[in-house]
């Protein structure tokens, strides 16, 4: 028998099907932009960094942002608008799926999209030359993990918001700071050291060591199971927290 | 409890917090039913159906559904149960197959059987026609008849429907209804919710009128007609006059009277006699109007004329 969290996958490829053009230039196109205006314009004042070219070292930054943007902007209005508009999740809480099935099918289409993504950023920065690593091959593993932990947090958030209104509050106090202190366009290091501990706490930074360690052949500032577990933690935590939003949606 | 019942509840009660929704109902559905609950909004009509269909837990009391018990066995539940609530939502950029083929995907079923019920289903409901058409370009009654469709994919044994007509223009409400009855004559159990008093006399075998989170009656229209207002209603109307001074003047004709703000209604055994009986007071209304009994008058006899909200 197939497993009903399959078929929550497959309505979400379905339905990405007709709706793809909507996201496909800010995920697929816009981090290339950012790479080559970045990389090579702001490149050519700051020379290099830890002995690589600034188009080097900022495009695994770049890359892991672009696993944290996709990881939480795929879960905010899309999960919003299930609940409140379309209706989609009541619609599934009437069959076999069960909630952990909902947002398993959930993680694995923002998987899918994702991969997209991903491959298409490794192909343009291997053009570029930025890819220095045979390691570089277990970057789109990092980055699934960075975006699934990710999204899960963000769909717990979408579920249990009652407007959304609460988005750009969510963009403005923590997406953008995150993506400007985790690391991507300077070293942590750069900070003063009381605003380190900061880019510690998030993710992103994380997402950012291991990825820069593959594309570059480097060693991550923490051991590579730090940063791991620091995600996982993220991961487990916003999957039980995604649980009971939803939870707390579909059954009274 | 009697073992072939489909649906069995005994004092069951939902609260939430202070409020009690459903306040100790006693239901026991047959097999192949047609079950209706009639009643004003905030009756607890929907907050039931919710706790059959294991979406609502209840917070006291016994309740039983295909032989299961909703907490312990709620994917059982689901698999033999048809869930069309009072909002279609389907997925409007998906095609009329693809929304029904993502359904059968839900319960587990392979692509190819997916596949053929969901072509058997939407020949079902008129709409074979429209299968790869987006779900935005149908009517109301069309999504209704999806949603309806969508809900009996599993071939379910107990289907359940909240306020399934409500919004639909006539011709649609008979499509639909025509389609219900066949669901009936296959075999299936029906539990629904209405607002319709001519929907829940053409489609159900016994209704439960339900009023503030209680079931104040249960029996066959026909049963709930005789016990609650007899066969007749004779209308007066008295002009401009306020009718409120006529009252006393018709006490004791027919079995009870009701006032209404631009009529009295007189409830009797015998409409012609009644009338009669009106004239020989002496009494010359302006409009007399001999009816038989329906629903709705005891629908208003139970729960009351005054709007709850």
């Amino acid at each position: 028998m197939a497993h009903p969290a399959t078929a929550v996958f497959e309505r979400h490829l379905l339905i990405y099907r007709s709706l793809w053009r909507t996201t496909a230039f800010s995920f697929f196109l816009v981090p290339i932009l950012y790479l080559v205006s970045i990389g090579l314009g702001v490149g050519d004042y700051v020379g290099s960094v830890d002995g690589f070219s600034y188009l080097d070292w900022i495009a695994p930054g770049l890359l892991a942002t672009l696993a944290f943007q996709i990881g939480v902007s795929s879960s905010t209005y899309a999960v919003f608008v299930d609940f409140a508009w379309v209706g989609g999740l009541y619609v599934m809480r009437n069959t076999r799926v069960r909630i952990t099935d909902m947002l398993v099918g959930w993680f694995a289409f923002v998987l899918v999209v994702l991969g997209i993504a991903v491959s298409v950023f490794l192909l343009v920065a291997a053009a570029f030359g930025a890819v220095h690593s045979i390691w570089t091959l277990l970057a789109p593993l990092v980055c699934a993990l960075l975006a699934v932990a990710c999204t899960a947090v963000v769909a717990a958030f979408s579920a249990t918001i009652r407007s959304d209104s609460y988005f750009p509050l969510l963009f403005r106090f923590a997406v953008v700071p995150t993506t400007l202190f985790s690391g991507v366009y300077f070293p942590v290091a750069a900070m003063p050291e009381y605003l380190q501990p900061l880019a510690y706490a998030l993710p992103l930074w994380h997402g950012v060591e291991l990825v820069r360690a593959t594309m570059l052949g480097t060693t991550p500032a923490w051991p590579v199971a730090a940063h791991l577990g620091v995600l996982t933690a993220y991961l487990i935590v916003g999957f039980v927290l995604a649980r009971q939003a939803f939870r707390k949606r579909l059954v009274d | 409890m009697t073992t072939d019942s489909v649906v069995h509840a005994s004092g069951l009660v939902k609260r939430y917090g202070d409020n009690t929704a459903v306040d100790g109902i006693d239901l026991d559905i047959a097999g192949g039913e047609t079950f209706g609950l009639l009643g004003p909004n905030g009756a607890g009509k929907t907050t039931t159906m919710h706790m059959v269909s294991c979406i609502s837990r209840p917070t006291g009391g016994t309740l039983r559904v295909l032989g299961m018990d909703p907490l312990a066995d709620e994917v059982g539940i689901r698999s033999r149960m048809g869930i069309c609530g009072q909002a279609d939502r389907l997925d409007q950029e998906l095609t009329v197959r693809e929304n029904l083929v993502t359904y059968a995907r839900y319960f587990g079923m392979s692509r190819a059987l997916s596949r053929q019920r969901a072509d058997e289903q939407a020949e079902f409901v008129q709409l074979a026609d429209r299968a790869n058409d987006r779900v935005d370009t149908l009517s109301g009654g069309m999504k209704r008849r999806l949603s309806i469709a969508r809900a009996m994919i599993n071939n379910p044994d107990l289907v359940i429907l909240d306020e399934p007509t409500t919004g639909l223009d006539p011709q649609a409400r008979h499509l639909l209804w025509e389609r219900l009855y066949r669901l009936k004559q296959r075999g299936v159990t029906l539990l629904l919710s209405t607002h319709y008093m001519d929907e829940a006399e053409q489609l159900c075998d016994r209704i439960a009128v339900m009023d503030l989170g209680k079931v104040v009656a249960v029996g066959s229209p026909r049963e709930l007609i005789a016990a609650h207002a007899g066969p007749h209603v004779v209308e007066l109307r008295f002009g401009d006059d306020p009718v409120e001074q006529y009252r006393d003047k018709v006490e004791g004709i027919g079995d009870r009277v009701d006032v209404l703000p631009e009529r009295l209604l007189v409830y009797a055994a015998d409409g012609e006699a009644a009338a009669a009986q009106v004239h020989q007071r002496g009494l010359t209304p302006s409009g007399v109007l001999i009816r038989r009994s329906t629903l709705e008058d005891v629908f208003f006899r139970l729960t009351g004329r005054t709007l709850v909200e």
